[in-house]
């Protein structure tokens, strides 16, 4: 009960935090929409769907990276210490994981309306199916992110670590993310992505099983 | 484990299968043909592998209660000796492949999931590099070993069976087992995995000792 309220506390505070300043939330979109928009121009010939996919993922992926890694490397020694006091560090992990999944969530919904606004033929034809993707996408770069950058930001090496570290652990489920996203493109029956469903729920629930037993020892200096 | 009778048993196993892999009868399959020798030499390199590796995730996780030098020199070790192991692993494969299937780097589901699993642990030595701490380090990379173990499970073993691969048990391809492993190829096949892993954690055992003491005589 202890814990809920404390996470119920801390997610407040991270979206106030984020209401006031608005940083994190349009700086990725408008990376996003730059990133899109550039891909757009660059690939403008290319008419293969299965590529535009692909290059949904990818763009996907570094955005959410540039998002997520904000969570932890952002903040000062100071506000760390603070959190260290109030709220057990469970809750920590949880708030921010929760707090990634809303922040992803929203940027990748917007994403995913730009990118079928842009490229018109893009539009896959079972766009609930691509939005489950979209959803279990969200929520994996999340829980995969949050423990990678908070491993980033206690080795005091900003940026660079923070990617080589989450590419080998994300490409998995990055995998099976466009393997999922491309039965929505090619219009399959749902029967046929239950495996790609499935798996991505074990992959986050053996992440965040991973990371509530790893992070207090993290969290502790 | 200190004793020798290991490191023997490990040699002769080696050697043995060096010499009747080569000589011994094996069966002939179409497109295979002479090359399913390098059964011997390419399977237990994954086998070694896998054991390393996971006698560094049980010295991370010891680490991270104890919070001694020794198993954090244990893990970082037995990730190195895992590491070379891996990359043989890959070499071999790719020789093999270039025979079979036609090219080195076929594009095998398995073969890139290998690959990245070896970048995991790439990633691994770098983390460490980057901090200077000696504490800090031990504890960090000990996290990240540990966070990184079930995903590289995820990778060899249960994403692989997913998708089509031309490894034999794979997206319709008969296993070895089913036909083609008799029994001629079983006498070597096995004592080829134990030796192997054995002279892996021959190895590990050499760094592990060769870290040490260059530690002592950093500290004097």
């Amino acid at each position: 009960m202890q814990l809920a309220k404390e996470v119920k506390y801390l997610i407040h505070k991270e979206v106030l935090l984020e209401w006031r300043s608005k940083y994190t939330i349009n700086g990725v979109l408008l990376y996003v929409i730059s990133t899109i928009f550039t891909c757009y121009l660059s690939f403008v010939s290319l008419g293969d769907k299965l590529t535009w996919n692909a290059l949904f993922w990818i763009i996907m992926l570094f955005a959410s990276i540039n998002g997520v890694s904000k969570s932890f490397l952002q903040e000062t020694k100071g506000q760390q210490l603070y959190s260290y006091v109030l709220a057990s560090p469970a809750a920590v992990l949880i708030s921010k994981t929760v707090y990634n999944m809303l922040l992803m969530l929203v940027l990748t919904t917007i994403a995913l309306g730009f990118y079928t606004l842009v490229f018109d033929s893009f539009t896959p034809p079972d766009l609930l199916l691509y939005y489950v993707a979209v959803v279990l996408g969200s929520i994996s770069f999340s829980t995969v992110f949050t423990m990678v950058s908070a491993i980033a930001s206690k080795a005091g090496n900003g940026g660079m670590l923070m990617a080589i570290l989450s590419f080998p652990i994300i490409i998995p489920v990055l995998i099976l993310l466009i393997k999922l996203a491309k039965n929505a493109v090619d219009g399959l029956p749902w029967e046929n992505s239950y495996d790609e469903i499935t798996m991505l729920l074990v992959v986050n629930v053996l992440v965040v099983a991973t990371s509530l037993l790893l992070f207090p020892y993290l969290w502790r200096d | 484990m200190n004793k020798t009778w290991w490191k023997i048993l490990g040699s002769v196993l080696v050697i043995y299968t060096a010499i009747a892999g080569l000589l011994l009868g094996v069966p002939h399959l179409p497109i295979l043909n002479e090359t399913i020798r390098n059964l011997y030499f390419h399977v237990p390199m994954w086998f070694a592998m896998i054991v390393l590796f996971s006698i560094s995730v049980f010295y991370s996780v010891k680490s991270l209660s104890t919070k001694s030098e020794i198993d954090d020199i244990k893990a970082v070790e037995s990730v190195n000796a895992g590491i070379i192991f891996g990359i043989l692993g890959l070499i071999t494969g790719a020789i093999w492949a270039k025979f079979t299937w036609g090219q080195f780097w076929s594009f095998d589901p398995k073969q890139n999931f290998a690959a990245i699993s070896i970048l995991l642990y790439f990633a691994y030595l770098i983390l460490r590099n980057a901090i200077d701490e000696e504490q800090k380090r031990a504890k960090i990379s000990a996290i990240y070993n540990i966070f990184a173990f079930p995903m590289m499970v995820v990778l060899l073993f249960v994403l692989p069976r997913l998708k089509d691969s031309l490894h034999p048990g794979n997206g319709g391809n008969p296993g070895f087992n089913s036909y083609d492993l008799d029994s001629r190829m079983r006498m070597v096949f096995y004592p080829a995995c134990l030796g192997w892993i054995l002279i892996g954690y021959w190895v590990y055992t050499i760094r592990f000792r060769i870290r040490t003491i260059e530690n002592k005589q950093q500290h004097n």
